[in-house]
């Protein structure tokens, strides 16, 4: 019987941390991120299979470990297939990513990339950042570290 | 002030250096290209498609997975109106410094396997894609010609589901194409999705 508990133990530590990745649909994704206070959002669109966006991600984690008790909080929304739900998380787990992730299910693109904002192409990756309910910034394409923090840095002033 | 406003200035100034100015939009006329086919024999709009009524421009690549799932439809697309007076034309505008997958000897190989049944070019100084305005792949423009012309009908997605082509609802390049041959005007012009971002040199 005792020969079990650090078994048990471990598959207890193991099995905890598992963040999860939640399937929204564009009101969902609003709704969390849209909010009319003095809170930053940092929102990143991206995908497992986006290389550039899984290279520009650990300077969001880094930023997010740094404004931490910060009026900021930093969201990043998959534009993988909700088929591919498993893959996301698995990749959120692995790389121990620590804001949340979501993974936007909303149907046809043209009409909701416009919704999200009308100057995106729809590549990704692409930040928004939204400030009492309203969007303060819109960039497509990635980001370097220092132009992350000095775009957040501004933003947050 | 002054120092703030220059901060300003210049962060903007870096922002806009990312992504490429201009571009054709629908009515314009479309510019002349002469690409380096797979083949290595060059194909350009004036020179290759004199007898057709347009040409389906797709700028696409080998490594983007959301290209891939589109190369099916792709093939079908060019299988349907070919015949009809509207063949595909295929371009790669990745630099390969940034996407080694997207080389043009890679190119050949992604053909091979999948049986493209059109020219797959490689926009190797990325010009035709700058003055397209491409910004990303799947990216595609489908143009009918005037005279001498080719002029842009169509600009955008292929259809509305990347993930499931039985699931699709529009089918935005089909309805385009559709509309053309009947001697109609297109319904919906131009339209977005999401893609990868073209790798534009450093």
């Amino acid at each position: 019987m005792y020969k079990l508990l650090p078994v048990v133990f471990l598959l207890s530590v193991a099995l905890l941390p598992e963040k999860a990745v939640t399937v929204v649909s564009l009101r969902d994704y609003q709704n969390k991120a849209i909010k009319s206070n003095d809170t930053l959002y940092v929102v990143n669109f991206w995908a497992t299979w986006c290389k550039p966006c899984v290279q520009e991600l650990p300077f969001f984690e880094a930023a997010n470990a740094k404004l931490k008790g910060q009026k900021v909080k930093f969201i990043y929304v998959s534009m993988n297939s909700a088929k591919e739900v498993e893959q996301v998380k698995s990749f959120v787990n692995q790389n121990k990513i620590a804001a949340d992730v979501l993974l936007l299910n909303a149907g046809n693109p043209n009409i909701w990339i416009d919704q999200i904002d009308s100057s995106w192409s729809g590549a990704i990756p692409a930040t928004i950042m939204y400030k009492h309910g309203k969007t303060a910034l819109f960039y497509e394409g990635e980001f370097t570290r220092n132009k992350l923090d000095s775009v957040i840095q501004k933003q947050i002033l | 002030m002054k120092t703030k406003l220059v901060a300003i200035v210049a962060g903007l100034l870096m922002l806009a250096s990312f992504k490429p100015e201009g571009g054709l939009k629908v009515g314009d006329k479309a510019a002349d290209f002469k690409l380096k086919n797979i083949d290595g024999k060059e194909v350009s709009l004036s020179g290759n498609f004199k007898s057709d009524k347009g040409v389906i421009v797709v700028f696409t690549c080998n490594h983007c997975p959301f290209a891939k799932k589109y190369e099916d439809r792709v093939i079908a697309l060019d299988k349907k109106y070919k015949g009809l007076g509207y063949p595909v034309v295929a371009i790669n505008p990745n630099d390969p410094v940034k996407s080694p997958e997207d080389s043009y000897d890679n190119m050949k190989k992604r053909s091979k396997e999948k049986g493209f049944t059109f020219p797959y070019l490689f926009d190797e100084t990325q010009a035709t894609a700058l003055a397209y305005g491409a910004t990303n792949t799947p990216h595609i423009y489908i143009l009918q010609k005037a005279g001498s012309d080719f002029v842009v009908k169509y600009i955008g997605a292929i259809d509305d589901n990347s993930d499931d082509a039985k699931a699709v609802k529009e089918k935005y390049a089909e309805e385009a194409l559709d509309a053309l041959l009947a001697g109609k005007p297109v319904a919906t012009t131009k339209t977005k999705a999401i893609g990868c971002t073209i790798k534009w040199k450093a």
